[in-house]
């Protein structure tokens, strides 16, 4: 079922906790709300569910306005971040709640209820556990039976607040393939709101970036990671490197130094003479001994560390220049074999030359 | 507190005194433990042995006849009615209280609290006066009352009504920080499955504030029973009619019937024993 959500506003007494969102979810596929924490992520999601109300702005569900539709009626599965289960009840009693609160009319014999709640059951692998109350799960356990309690009431759409905040790094991982899975068999249209960008590029089909409660940009996780849309999508996504400068005749000019990229084009809405900021990933930048014929341009710089544990090598790298309040870093991913080639240690002077550049006006 | 801390308390505490280290010399423990032991007896085990004797001081038969004679028959039947009256209503109006304040925000929900406190806060004496100043003969809806010959005020309504009013706190008191510190995560779990109102409060927050709530309405029963200012005020103090336990024991201690005062103060001294043992019941399940 696709989810659109039209021009929302909503504000907290004094902060704007989402400005103008407007974003279309695709049916069936599993999409990732990202970003740092109090961007607004976790009440768009509360405000699709019903149980926020947005200031102004409109949600649809399969194309039918649900802005004034009262969350029992919305049907949607909402797993929350510390997953709500009922302490009372035991796993069985919890995932038939919704089954035994339906309307007298709607409402399913007890008999159909315990075989749905078993099929449930089994599709989150924990049968044998079926008369446990919630204290007596693990975390992982837990999270499952709140998703199972959600799947019950055949939502028309599965949000998922934090799905993995509380769970131990290990447990995490094996949860992630695991919802990944799911999501493939059922093809249920869900939406996971998470601050882990690794968790977010590696389970969802796409990505909403939010950030100061906007949408900075949305696409599928390859999309996002290779081609950021802004300066706080390359900042946020991945280990990355950036230079401040102005653009000067096709190269950067930053403090002193100057790169030189061949093939750059100037980028579309900067100007000659523009200070701009500009990124490139460990792995596009290459560190070339100072001395070296070779390397006319690049940053001036320091190794500070040589990390060469497998095929690729990570250098921490110090800018060095005179008028500078602040250290600067980068880092820098080479085949370890280059190391040898390059003769690089630490301590030595080297520079930094980027080899793709993504540039932004500052 | 959970039963997992206590034990961890036990345990700590256990270890200190078995530890040389943090062991206190002989006399410092011995000191600490008889002043502590004196105080409770001296205040606490002492009066309430003194009642047991005094009320059997004269033999069982007199003690016998004191408490089935009319007048206590009667002032035992009307501290129940007030309390058995006024503990619903309290119960509901804790519950609801608590509800409101807890899972929602609202304007003026400060304001709310610290009324609910009001009774607390304020002399017993003074709300009983405030009782008769609205509903007595010369009160705002006295003549009123009196032309539709209605008795508030030295009747039994306004003894169910100072009560209630006296023991209003207790269930709300009891149950706001419990159900604050719950949250509304299990509410909004319950309505996103589509469970109503009403359903969500049956199924889902009443199991989750039981223990609570049963804690607050012992300590408020236990108040009911007990009161004596408010009531006092409004009651008239007419024998047999409008005179609740504690009024009656102060008529006969007033008139100098030690051994039958004694005698029905027992009956609320047992109340008091059998109040804290349902309260140590309902807190060991609450933690």
């Amino acid at each position: 079922m696709s989810i659109t959500v039209k021009n929302i506003y909503k504000r907290f007494s004094n902060f704007n906790a989402l400005n103008d969102v407007s974003l279309e979810f695709p049916t069936g596929k599993l999409v990732a709300l990202l970003g740092p924490s109090g961007c607004g992520k976790t009440t768009l999601l509360r405000i699709i569910a019903g149980l926020e109300q947005a200031d102004r702005g409109e949600i649809w569900l399969e194309g039918v306005n649900a802005s004034k539709l009262h969350v029992r009626e919305r049907q949607i599965g909402f797993m929350f971040q510390h997953y709500a289960l009922f302490q009372h009840m035991n796993v069985f009693d919890n995932i038939a709640f919704g089954l035994r609160m339906k309307p007298r009319h709607q409402r399913s014999s007890e008999s159909v209820i315990v075989k749905r709640v078993n099929e449930l059951l089994e599709l989150v692998q924990l049968a044998n556990l079926a008369q446990r109350y919630p204290a007596q799960l693990s975390g992982g356990q837990r999270q499952r039976i709140a998703l199972a309690r959600a799947l019950a009431i055949n939502p028309r759409v599965l949000l998922l607040d934090e799905p993995f905040g509380a769970l131990d790094a290990q447990v995490r991982k094996d949860l992630r393939r695991w919802l990944r899975q799911l999501h493939d068999e059922l093809h249920i249209t869900s939406i996971f709101v998470t601050h882990d960008q690794e968790e977010a590029l590696e389970v969802a089909d796409q990505i909403v970036l939010m950030h100061k409660g906007q949408v900075e940009q949305m696409g599928s996780p390859l999309e996002v990671f290779t081609q950021p849309a802004t300066p706080f999508a390359y900042n946020f996504l991945g280990t990355v490197n950036r230079f401040e400068g102005t653009w000067q005749q096709g190269h950067l000019h930053s403090a002193g130094d100057g790169v030189h990229l061949p093939h750059q084009t100037l980028p579309a809405g900067i100007a000659e003479g523009d200070s701009v900021i500009a990124f490139a990933r460990p792995h596009e930048v290459r560190v070339v001994p100072s001395c070296e014929q070779l390397a006319p341009h690049g940053i001036k710089a320091k190794i500070a560390r040589i990390l060469a544990f497998g095929p690729t090598a990570r250098i921490e790298l110090v800018r060095t220049h005179e008028h500078s309040s602040q250290p600067e870093y980068y880092e820098a991913n080479i085949p370890t074999h280059e190391i040898q080639q390059l003769q690089l240690y630490e301590g030595q002077a080297v520079k930094v030359q980027p080899t793709r550049l993504q540039v932004f006006a500052a | 507190m959970s039963a997992a801390d206590t034990i961890k308390v036990y345990h700590s505490a256990e270890r200190y005194e078995k530890n040389p280290a943090t062991r206190e010399p002989r006399w410092v423990k011995y000191t600490i433990l008889s002043m502590a032991l004196g105080f409770f007896g001296l205040f606490l085990l002492l009066p309430l042995f003194a009642v047991f004797t005094e009320a059997l001081r004269k033999g069982f038969s007199v003690y016998v006849a004191a408490i089935t004679h009319p007048d206590t028959l009667s002032a035992i039947r009307l501290t129940l009615l007030a309390s058995f009256i006024a503990l619903p209503l309290n119960i509901v109006f804790g519950v609801a209280a608590a509800w409101c304040i807890s899972k929602f925000n609202f304007r003026g929900k400060q304001l709310l609290i610290t009324l609910i406190d009001l009774p607390f806060s304020v002399s017993p004496v003074v709300a009983g006066l405030m009782y008769v100043l609205v509903f007595g003969i010369h009160g705002w809806f006295g003549s009123w009352l009196a032309d539709h010959g209605i008795k508030v005020i030295f009747a039994v309504p306004s003894i169910i009504l100072a009560t209630t009013f006296v023991t209003f706190p207790f269930v709300a008191r009891e149950l706001i920080p419990l159900m604050e510190a719950q949250g509304t995560d299990a509410e909004e779990a319950a309505i996103s499955l589509g469970a109503t109102g009403w359903q969500t409060f049956w199924h889902v927050t009443l199991p989750n504030i039981k223990w609570g709530l049963l804690y607050g309405a012992i300590l408020c029963n236990a108040r009911a029973m007990g009161e004596f200012g408010a009531v006092s005020v409004v009651s008239g103090h007419l024998r047999g009619q409008t005179t609740t336990l504690p009024l009656h024991v102060e008529i006969l201690y007033n008139e100098y019937q030690f051994a039958a005062a004694f005698a029905v103060a027992s009956l609320l001294a047992l109340l008091a024993l059998v109040t804290l043992a349902l309260k140590l019941y309902a807190e060991r399940h609450l933690s």
